[in-house]
């Protein structure tokens, strides 16, 4: 709320401002929370399709002969199944094994690129370059490079674009978008089935215009963040820096997928390892409450009075109508169907431990998974 | 309808003869977002000024409300359980939240529509 100048701005700034959004101040970026209403943009999401600026998360490229290499050490998944034209879902583990970011790794023709969370884009690419051998050039894109991402089950359906069906889930390719040179990537945060756009910054306007312009009759709408967190959270899609960070291990984030111990030595392993044979002592665990009981990050979380963890993010799901919280938790027996007792504005509500993600979307069900 | 008037915690109260209505203002429901819950209290409960007599809860925070002026509860917005969202749509009208019966003086800061113009306005900027 505060006009901050030292703020940076997407190339859509005067585009939300137009459409009268509030903008908030995000990762240290001033950017639209809400259009018209986070609920309406919410439900476009889910019904019909909703269009994100999301130019504020980093975007640097890679290039150079050993860049594979450099990356399948820093990275806990394995880059080796990654032909070119296919993305992946991927972590940055310190030494120790806590997360340092979560990131998209594009492996392209000329190289490979990634996508970090606009927090953490300065620390990463310290991060890269002091890990980086000397042939590897990273090149920090953000700020020629615009993103927008256009998520929601009919989001092929009403992209003004050729060809889509033929990319597939985690993939990605060139293509026109409303005669737009765009970069387009079946990749989202919020379990929809849709695309992410990576479009020159001069540009991005036009082609953000042309995708409301065409949907509109249909339903969409501009997303602003609180849409974008209420539809990752029920996806149970984890946000850095809430629900994990350099003291969370890939084990307790619910992510041990993304750790391939077996590829060979990356920065992190042994402790990783060492986290896998014993067990991890916390978990990741979704909860409902009731209507009006939303538990907010940070609020504790108790099993028969005794304290055993805390939200890392909560909100009310106007698409679920009720509450949602992701909480982390000693990792004793807790099951789907037990009660626990989350702090509510200073009591104890009831909260039911529910299945995760809380809402499965239309991704992956447009097409097959990439890595099939 | 008697003009409305203004408190520093965003919220505005309107007085007729010995009755008054109690709701957040337009630049309150604005900072906090689609407006999900109410805790409200009942009918005949005994307010003083500047006491806490709810929470709100937006998709962003839970916020306290609190009495612009003294009185006696004499009917509580039904609809808003419903249909928590008139607070956005609509909070001079059919977001209303309280309805009380005067007990007291008016508190001698509640503000006019200008002066809470400058104090929302440097609040926003």
């Amino acid at each position: 709320m505060t006009a901050n100048s030292a703020l940076k701005r997407t190339p859509l700034y005067d585009r939300h401002v137009a459409l009268g959004a509030r903008m908030v101040d995000f990762g240290g970026w001033e950017m639209p929370q809400q259009y018209s209403s986070i609920r309406d943009e919410h439900l476009a999401v889910r019904r019909v399709a909703g269009l994100f600026d999301v130019s504020h998360m980093g975007r640097f490229r890679l290039a150079g002969d050993s860049t594979f290499q450099f990356l399948q050490h820093l990275v806990t998944n394995d880059l080796a199944p990654l032909t070119h034209g296919q993305a992946q879902y991927n972590l940055l583990c310190n030494e120790s094994g806590g997360i340092v970011d979560d990131l998209v790794v594009y492996r392209g023709s000329e190289g490979f690129f990634v996508v970090v969370n606009a927090s953490n884009r300065e620390s990463d690419l310290r991060w890269f370059r002091e890990h980086a051998p000397r042939d590897v050039e990273i090149e920090d894109r953000t700020f020629e490079l615009g993103l927008i991402a256009f998520q929601g089950p009919r989001a092929q359906e009403l992209l003004p674009c050729e060809g889509l069906e033929a990319i597939p889930y985690f993939g990605f390719g060139q293509g026109d978008v409303a005669g737009i040179h765009a970069l387009i990537s079946r990749t989202g945060y919020t379990g929809e089935d849709g695309f992410e756009l990576f479009i020159s910054s001069e540009r991005l306007g036009e082609a953000w215009d042309a995708i409301l312009r065409h949907g509109g009759s249909a339903g969409v709408l501009p997303a602003g963040l609180g849409a974008r967190d209420a539809t990752r959270l029920e996806a149970a899609l984890r946000l850095w820096g809430n629900d994990m960070d350099e003291t969370v291990n890939p084990y307790e984030a619910g992510l041990g997928w993304t750790v391939k111990l077996d590829k060979g030595d990356f920065v992190g392993r042994d402790a990783l390892q060492r986290v896998k044979a014993e067990g991890p002592r916390r978990k990741l665990i979704g909860l409902k409450t009731v209507p009006g009981d939303i538990a907010r990050h940070g609020a504790a979380v108790k099993a028969e009075g005794k304290p055993i963890g805390v939200i890392t993010s909560g909100t009310h799901s106007f698409f679920l109508g009720y509450p949602i919280a992701l909480a982390m938790v000693e990792a004793a027996s807790f099951r789907v169907g037990d009660k626990v007792a989350v702090d509510v504005r200073g009591r104890e509500a009831p909260a039911e431990i529910v299945k995760l993600p809380f809402y499965r979307g239309s991704a992956r069900s447009a097409t097959s998974p990439a890595r099939s | 309808m008697a003009d409305r008037r203004y408190t520093r915690t965003h919220e505005w109260v309107t007085v007729d003869g010995k009755h008054a209505t109690v709701g957040i203002t337009d630049f309150a429901q604005s900072q906090l977002g689609d407006v999900v819950f109410l805790e409200l209290p009942s009918a005949g409960r005994k307010l003083a000024a500047r006491e806490t007599f709810g929470v709100i809860e937006s998709v962003k925070a839970a916020s306290d409300l609190y009495a612009p002026v003294a009185g006696r509860i004499t009917e509580v917005n039904e609809k808003l359980a419903a249909k928590p969202e008139l607070i956005n749509s609509d909070p001079y009208g059919e977001g209303w939240i309280l309805k009380l019966e005067l007990g007291g003086e008016l508190p001698p800061d509640l503000m006019d529509e200008a002066e809470y113009k400058k104090v929302s306005g440097a609040a926003a900027s």
